[in-house]
């Protein structure tokens, strides 16, 4: 069993757990992802690395409550255990020869983003962070970010806070003055992604994007992680999930992540019953 | 002496009801009785020369524990399997006795051999009701020994070391015990608390059991035996990488491989309500491959409710590398088999998901280096098979996962890794290896055979250190 040692909401939709994982903290490293399952009857849940402390033994996730799993997850408290917790999984950023880097966060992918900017801000690179949001209410580790970059660019959809437009629209202004990367980083939803990939591209910036797609085992055993890259069958879980951006089919990428999706939102009402059910056999 | 039974065929098999079966998920073959076991094991010549022991992998005395069942000593013939055979409930389930220890049989020659299989299975699982013999913990000899993976040969190897007194670590990277035998085959096939059964003995000899842990990952094979104390490590990985078509459309939404259809169903029950991991729910489904795993998936599919299930397969029937077992029951159970066809492309709909299985006819040419006939295409004859889903059975290859990152450990060009004369020394002092992570994709029993000479070398390098 695998135990929470911290539980922190970082807005009304994103949660953060700090879970005590000895054996994962020791190798972890950023870019890398673990799986998880609450309890017996749960699915295999691929979340990327929050963070990790390898002294106090612990790994942070940090995720957004859409769908079963999550959710049940955000119920747990502090205190709590999960059946498991494995990893580290799939390949670490990769960052040697860097001198800058672009690191762009959206929506969730903010979280994911972070350690790989604190990763490369502490090597020593050169790291701007754009990282967006839909308004100001949804705002995560503002704090963490200005503390792990050089620049720090916030931009929300309404421009309830920071910047008004999307993350894309300050990286084609950086790009447009002339600014430059080595790379640019990209982790959020599949569409930022792509669009990241075509705002750059006219200037020649190589671009990595990091995939969260359907997985079970993570080792490279199942197949449904598969991705196209340069027309090329990649398996996320262990090529990845970091790839180089003009390579990745994003749309079939999509696709292949919906799935489950209906099936999904049924078995959520199914297991509505099967929460009150228990609920009511608690209370008689 | 019983009197010998020269009835030409085998006891038949009681078996559920294909109709009721091919919607149920529970076992299909429901074991001999004890008069149908004697019946059957009093065919047996008991022949000097025992063709049948050089038959199995494992050499279990055969015609001893058939004589016990005819006596009706079904204890005593318990012991002369497990002399040799440490998982008898399983291997009597889905070992291919028919290329086997059967091949060999000297009944086969006028007719059936020996069910030497159900003897088997009926020996392991009446020992399992009636038997309540506690495994002795042996005491320990002070070494210990790391068992990568939990399938059958990593089973067996730790069951053969942890009998000889090591200290047995096994580090599993699933949740649960058991590799192929829960992930991989379905419960209709075997019942998954006979492998917890094993795995539970296992643990009553004092070996531990780590799951979650992905060696190669977590742990390197070279921190295993540096920083934590294993003197010998066991690599019992497996085959687990899937293989695809690369035609156009595998990746729409609605093809998926055997793999993972089967650990979304085996491993993590997708087929019950009450598990949240979601499966494919098709109407149509054509499963592209001829192997058993083939037979797994198409049965299941066809559990799960699918209308119309095919398998689709270049070669003909005499080619299918499935066990004829699975076959007649896939056939039994209303799957269609689509011989002869290769599939050249997947169709999508507006959605991406999958709306067809372009396929072309093939014919059998000449034999190639398998020696079975090279397919070959007829041209102009390409149709489409009307399906939403389709499963991609083409065969494993074992996983670079531990060789990519254990340096100086050798792997031939299909990923295999290399060992020496003994069949189990790979290329790295103390690391061991057997089952499909050597062969590649083969049999449970060719797995625990393997697993049991590995055991063996390694008490032999730990003595001699």
């Amino acid at each position: 069993m695998y135990k929470i040692v911290q539980k922190k909401m970082l807005n009304p939709t994103i949660c953060l757990l700090e879970i005590e994982a000895p054996f994962v903290a020791r190798k972890a490293q950023p870019g890398q992802f673990i799986i998880l399952r609450i309890d017996e009857k749960g699915e295999r849940l691929p979340l990327t690395i929050g963070g990790f402390d390898r002294e106090r033994g612990t790994v942070t996730i940090i995720f957004q409550l859409v769908g079963l799993t999550t959710r049940a997850l955000a119920k747990l408290e502090e205190g709590d255990a999960l059946l498991d917790f494995v990893g580290p999984l799939g390949q670490p950023t990769e960052m040697e020869g860097l001198r800058s880097a672009c690191v762009i966060g959206g929506g969730l992918g903010t979280a994911i983003a972070y350690p790989v900017a604190k990763g490369l801000h502490d090597a020593g690179v050169e790291t701007d962070v754009i990282v967006g949001f839909r308004n100001k209410d949804l705002v995560i580790l503002e704090e963490e970010f200005r503390g792990a970059c050089d620049n720090f660019y916030l931009m929300t959809d309404d421009g309830s806070y920071g910047e008004k437009g999307f993350t894309t629209a300050k990286e084609q202004e950086l790009l447009a003055a002339g600014k430059r990367y080595d790379v640019i980083i990209a982790i959020g939803p599949v569409p930022m992604m792509k669009f990241v990939v075509k705002t750059a591209e006219p200037f020649g910036v190589p671009c990595r994007v990091s995939l969260n797609p359907i997985m079970i085992d993570g080792t490279g055993m199942c197949g449904g992680c598969r991705v196209s890259v340069g027309g090329k069958m990649k398996f996320a879980c262990v090529d990845g999930p970091e790839f180089d951006g003009y390579q990745v089919d994003f749309d079939e990428l999509m696709n292949r992540n919906a799935t489950y999706r209906s099936q999904e939102a049924e078995t959520e009402r199914d297991h509505m019953c099967r929460f009150d059910k228990m609920a009511h056999a608690l209370i008689r | 002496m019983t009197k010998r039974n020269m009835t030409p065929v085998k006891t038949p098999m009681p078996n559920q009801d294909p109709k009721v079966r091919s919607r149920n998920f529970e076992e299909v073959a429901l074991g001999y009785t004890e008069e149908m076991a004697r019946q059957e094991a009093a065919r047996c010549l008991g022949c000097k020369n025992h063709p049948c022991v050089a038959g199995c992998p494992v050499n279990v005395r055969i015609p001893e524990f058939v004589a016990k069942v005819a006596e009706g000593d079904y204890e005593a013939a318990w012991q002369i399997i497990t002399d040799t055979n440490a998982l008898p409930a399983i291997s009597g389930r889905v070992c291919p006795q028919e290329s086997q220890c059967e091949a060999k049989c000297v009944r086969g020659i006028k007719g059936e051999p020996v069910g030497i299989g159900r003897l088997e299975r009926f020996v392991a699982d009446w020992h399992r009701t009636h038997s309540q013999d506690h495994v002795e913990r042996p005491a320990s000899n002070g070494h210990r020994v790391a068992v990568v993976g939990s399938g059958p040969s990593s089973l067996t190897c730790a069951s053969d070391l942890a009998k000889l007194g090591y200290e047995v670590t096994i580090f599993e990277a699933f949740h649960t015990a058991g590799g192929v035998l829960v992930y991989g085959i379905p419960e209709f096939r075997l019942p998954k608390s006979i492998v917890q059964g094993e795995v539970d003995r296992l643990a009553e000899l004092g070996v531990e059991v780590m799951t979650d842990m992905v060696i190669g990952k977590v742990l390197s094979i070279d921190e295993l035996m540096d920083e934590m104390g294993y003197e010998a490590v066991f690599i019992g990985t497996g085959a687990g990488l899937p293989r695809f078509m690369n035609i156009p459309g595998e990746g729409l939404a609605g093809v998926c491989s055997a793999n993972e259809y089967l650990t979304r169903i085996n491993l993590m029950k997708a087929y019950l309500d009450e598990y949240d991991t979601p499966v494919l729910k098709s109407r149509a489904v054509a499963v592209v491959g001829g192997g058993n795993v083939a037979m797994d998936a198409c049965r299941c599919a066809q559990r799960l409710g699918a209308e119309q299930v095919y398998i689709v397969y270049r070669r003909s029937r005499e080619e299918m590398p499935a066990r004829n077992e699975e076959i007649e029951h896939a056939e039994e159970e209303g799957i269609e088999f689509k011989l002869l066809c290769n599939p050249v492309e997947v169709l999508g709909d507006d959605h991406g998901h999958v709306s067809g299985l372009k396929c072309i006819r093939m014919e059998l040419g000449e034999p190639d280096e398998s020696g079975r006939r090279r397919p070959v295409e007829v041209p102009g004859s390409e149709f489409v098979l009307d399906v939403d889903t389709v499963i991609m059975a083409l065969g494993t290859s074992p996983n670079p996962l531990i060789r990519s990152t254990t340096p100086g450990l050798e792997a031939n060009r299909r990923g295999c890794l290399v060992v020496g004369e003994d069949g189990v020394s790979t290329t790295r002092e103390g690391v061991f290896a057997g089952g499909d992570a050597v062969t590649g994709a083969a049999t449970v029993i060719l797995a625990m055979g393997a697993g049991k000479k590995a055991a063996a070398a390694i008490d032999q390098y730990i003595r001699s250190k």
